[in-house]
């Protein structure tokens, strides 16, 4: 497949994939992020997460429309307004459902799976009465328009470059908020000794609720950069849960860096793949050695030895 | 054999459970319902498959599989095979620049027919394949993750991630598959055309005596030490390991017994509603599946076939009159039952509907005693509950 | 097999050598060799952390070693599955009961009846009178005799206990392990438990890990101090006392 290419095109062809492929990373990143603290903190499984996605991508249309309606003169400025307004948004809502719904079944697993997808289908049809069934897409202020040409065969668009330059900051921050914070390290307590962590003084239930409530918050930022390179819709965010699950599973779904090196290593390969074969053929491939990997190796990637 | 009578199978209680099923889907829908209605039961009566192996394979076992719709669709796609490839005859066919080979086929410029269908010409092979393709491919995941000790969530997450891949492939494949739309335009089998009112009440006949094998089947495993260990294994999965079990195993078998269960309903499925399309196979119709065995209780065989008519029957009303609200309702469900009714239709009838039910009966039995004759026994359970 | 019942000259029944498991580096059981031999009752104590239950957990196959050796009537386990090695008449009892409080105490028992082991034996598993026999047999042994019909979450702690025993003793292993049999238990049932204890031992080997010295002293034939993965002392109970190493370890820093 490769023998009707120079070797010219061949390394561009590969520098563009990659590049897209780059953009899909930074949606499973910042997707995956949220579900893996979410899973690998608390074994809870949050089916509802593409949708808390969504949930950001709509809060960024709502402030895109309203700034440029009302306050044109922050349209330039209005994508971190909405950002923060979306993970603020996504955060209580996370919280609430933890409240309402996750705590009562910390001990069901399962259960969780099938309560969360209630959730996801409500979230869904509330979506499509109080927005449409129709897609919505975001203007974007010049600034983050046009691309930059690299050589006179390779581009790249601009709002590419800004998700990614933002995945690597927010993936920065959690990492250092896992890793320094107190809610981190209270966090870690927990997931390694309830009782314990409970016994030295740590509420567990409040570590509970900001760590749901922070992954989804994740998710919420994750939908405001989703915005930029895909149309919003009811059930855009069902399209990615799967990807994203395996991402997480696959990254051995403890360790954020296994998380980052999966999307990586899943993103670059579907997409590459996607220019030599059909779109639906590249997913299936991708997907198809995931698990097969997975069956092979069902602790992931990059997980430790751990005493049972 | 592990029953020495059939009380010890069937217990008085399980006994009038089958019963009352029988009688209403064997007797009062086919007496009461019109064709098209009776038909749409049919379609329910198929999908109540997937919960009753649902009920085995998590009820019982605790694996949770939200990939049944695969089993289901793999089981459905065999027989629609068949089925497609006696309606597409060179004769019935000859418009085709291809003739002999199915429509889609023929659209997607395939010129011959694939070498993975030729076996589908034979009606016996078609059994076989019902039942041992999605078994085979039950065991192969079943084994891969059971033997490496994957299980609760990932062993979920798996699952669902194979029912994209294969909707995916399906969808994308059209050429071998029929893609999006399936595989549809099914007519006859052997020369009997499966589209006539006869027919349909001839295959909903079928269904129910499948689907009653299937239940009995069901029962023999819950009832057998096999059900037990099923039960000790949800619990406590390293003492059973530490009494001498191959866990895995018993996880394969189970999930391999689900899968098989699934498939013969989506081979009725087939030639009772004249079609298959991936529209059945992936995440969504997978899920759903889950939420019928939920609501008729995880652990109840009989429940779960109510649950299955109670869910589809909600839906079909839902969607007649107010399609919007159907998706409210049916998150709704799925949270309720998992929050306020783990143990689904089978629990509210167990905590309230059968006490009463026994009180009534025993006041009932202890008034009348007098008029029914000794030889019937019936007075008995009504003298012990009294004591 | 040979047993000979002179108790001076009884046979090995468990051979380890050179035992090591290491996790992330830190060597829970670090070439530790120990000998346990036929119809002995052998107790391990040590301080938390000294790989006690490790220990356990390497010989059931719960754990998989590192390096070393464990033979078990010259089969050696640790190429063997978990059930496999139940099936070459190992036994373990956890330290928390461990039982199926869904099941009653009957059926908790059936299930450790070593009978109808595989999908298919499962299958067909009738219940006939030899099975019956030997559940109630078993259950007046556990003092469970009146309480078999009732659910297993019914029972108190101690018969908890008791029934996981009694799971084990129904498989007939020739090797019983016992983690913290009477932790939990009052003192009349301690007393029973050790009374138990002495006479399900007349013919297999046991390896109990146990704090209780007052108990430990009851039953033990021999003692095996573990300290940081290693054997430190070994002996009779008043041998390991006296031995400074381990007044060290239990009572020094």
């Amino acid at each position: 497949m490769f023998a009707d290419y120079t070797l010219n095109e061949l390394t561009s062809i590969f520098a563009m994939q990659g590049f897209a492929g780059l953009i899909l990373f930074s949606i499973f990143v910042l997707m995956a992020l949220g579900l893996a603290i979410i899973f690998g903190q608390m074994g809870v499984i949050n089916m509802a997460h593409g949708e808390f996605m969504i949930l950001g991508a709509y809060i960024t249309y709502l402030s895109s429309t309203v700034v440029s309606e009302y306050l044109p003169g922050l349209f330039n400025v209005y994508f971190f307004i909405a950002m923060i307004l979306a993970f603020v948004v996504t955060f209580a809502l996370g919280a609430l459902v933890e409240w309402a719904m996750i705590r009562h079944l910390y001990r069901r697993p399962l259960d969780t799976l099938l309560a969360t997808w209630g959730l996801s289908l409500i979230l869904q049809q509330l979506y499509r009465t109080v927005f449409g069934a129709r897609e919505v897409g975001v203007s974007l202020p010049d600034w983050m328009m046009g691309s930059y040409a690299i050589t006179d065969m390779i581009e790249v668009p601009i709002n590419g470059i800004f998700v990614m330059v933002l995945t690597l900051i927010i993936t920065l921050a959690v990492y250092l908020m896992m890793q320094k914070s107190s809610l981190g390290k209270q966090t870690r307590a927990v997931v390694q000794n309830r009782q314990m962590a409970g016994a030295v003084g740590i509420d567990t239930e409040k570590v509970d609720r900001y760590t749901f409530g922070i992954g989804c918050g994740i998710a919420g930022v994750a939908g405001s950069a989703f915005t930029m390179i895909g149309s919003t819709g009811p059930t855009a965010g069902q399209l990615y849960i799967v990807d994203t699950f395996l991402v997480v599973v696959f990254g051995g779904a403890s360790s954020l860096i296994g998380t980052v090196a999966s999307a990586f290593t899943i993103s670059q390969a579907q997409s590459t793949m996607e220019f030599f074969l059909s779109g639906s053929m590249a997913k299936v491939l991708t997907l198809l050695t995931v698990v097969g990997i997975l069956m092979l190796r069902p602790q992931g990637l990059f997980s430790l030895k751990i005493r049972r | 054999m592990p029953f020495t009578s059939i009380r010890e199978l069937l217990p008085k209680k399980d006994l009038v459970g089958f019963a009352i099923l029988a009688l209403i889907i064997i007797v009062l829908m086919p007496l009461f319902l019109d064709i098209f209605r009776l038909n749409l039961i049919g379609k329910y009566l198929t999908y109540a498959f997937v919960a009753v192996g649902l009920v085995l394979c998590w009820g019982y076992g605790g694996i949770l599989s939200l990939g049944q719709g695969v089993f289901f669709g793999l089981g459905g796609y065999c027989m629609a095979m068949f089925l497609k490839l006696e309606a597409s005859s060179p004769e019935a066919t000859a418009i085709q620049s291809t003739p002999g080979i199915p429509d889609f086929m023929d659209w997607n410029q395939l010129t011959e027919l694939p070498w993975f269908w030729e076996p589908f010409h034979s009606f016996t092979f078609t059994l076989f394949a019902t039942i041992a393709v999605p078994v085979l491919f039950a065991f192969i995941i079943a084994y891969a993750m059971f033997k490496r000790r994957v299980g609760g969530v990932y062993f979920a997450i798996i699952t669902q991630a194979i029912a994209a891949i294969l909707t995916i492939l399906i969808i994308g494949q059209q050429g071998y598959t029929g893609g999006v739309n399936g595989i549809t335009d099914l007519r006859t089998l052997h020369g009997w055309d499966i589209r006539t009112d006869s027919a349909k009440y001839i295959l909903y006949f079928i269904s129910a005596f499948l689907l009653f094998a299937c239940l009995f089947a069901a029962q023999y495993i819950r009832k057998s030490k096999l059900g037990r260990i099923l039960v000790a294994m949800r619990e406590r999965e390293d003492r059973v390991r530490f009494s001498g079990y191959d866990v895995a195993n018993f996880k394969i078998f189970i999930f391999c017994a689900a899968a098989a269960i699934s498939a013969i309903g989506g081979a009725m499925f087939t030639l009772q509603v004249g079609f298959m399309s991936p529209s059945f196979v992936g995440i969504v119709p997978s899920i759903e599946m889950v939420i019928f065995a939920a609501v008729g209780g995880r652990l109840s065989i009989l429940g779960a076939v109510y649950g299955t008519f109670v869910v589809n029957w909600a839906k079909t009303s839902f969607s007649e009159s107010f399609p919007e609200l159907w998706l409210f309702a049916m998150g709704a469900l799925f949270i309720g039952v998992v929050m306020a009714f783990p143990n689904g239709l089978a629990g509210l009838y167990q905590s309230y509907i059968q006490p009463w039910l026994k009180t009534f009966i025993n006041s009932m039995l202890s008034k009348y005693q007098q008029y029914i004759p000794a030889k019937f026994g019936l007075g008995k359970p009504a003298q012990e509950a009294a004591k | 097999m040979t047993t000979t019942h002179n108790h001076k000259h009884k046979e090995m029944a468990l051979y380890i050598e050179g035992l090591t498991v290491s996790f992330d580096g830190f060597k829970a059981v670090n070439d530790l060799s120990l000998y346990v031999e036929e119809q002995e009752i052998r107790v391990i104590i040590g301080p938390n952390g000294a790989g006690k239950t490790t220990v356990l957990d390497l010989i059931c196959g719960r754990t998989k070693a590192t390096s070393g050796s464990i033979k078990f009537k010259g089969k050696e386990l640790t190429r063997l599955k978990e059930h496999e090695i139940v099936h070459a008449g190992v036994g373990r009892k956890f330290q928390n009961p461990s039982i199926y409080e869904d099941l009653t105490v009957f059926e908790n028992l059936e299930i450790s009846y070593p009978r109808g082991r595989n999908v298919w034996g499962a299958l067909i598993f009738r219940r006939d009178d030899e099975v019956r026999k030997k559940v109630h047999e078993i259950a007046e042994m556990i003092f469970l005799g009146d309480k078999l019909d009732s659910p297993a979450d019914l029972l108190s702690h101690g018969q908890k206990q008791w029934l996981e025993i009694g799971m084990l003793l129904i498989q007939d292993p020739e090797l019983l392990m016992l983690d913290e049999p009477v932790a939990g238990m009052s003192v009349s049932e301690r007393k029973q438990t050790a009374a138990l204890l002495q006479r399900i031992t007349k013919d297999r080997s046991v390896l109990v890990i146990e704090h209780d010295m007052q108990f430990v002293e009851d039953i033990a034939d021999r003692v095996t101090v573990l300290h940081q993965g290693k054997v430190l002392s070994e002996g009779s109970m008043e041998r390991v006392k006296s031995d400074p190493k381990v007044v060290e370890v239990y009572l020094g820093h």
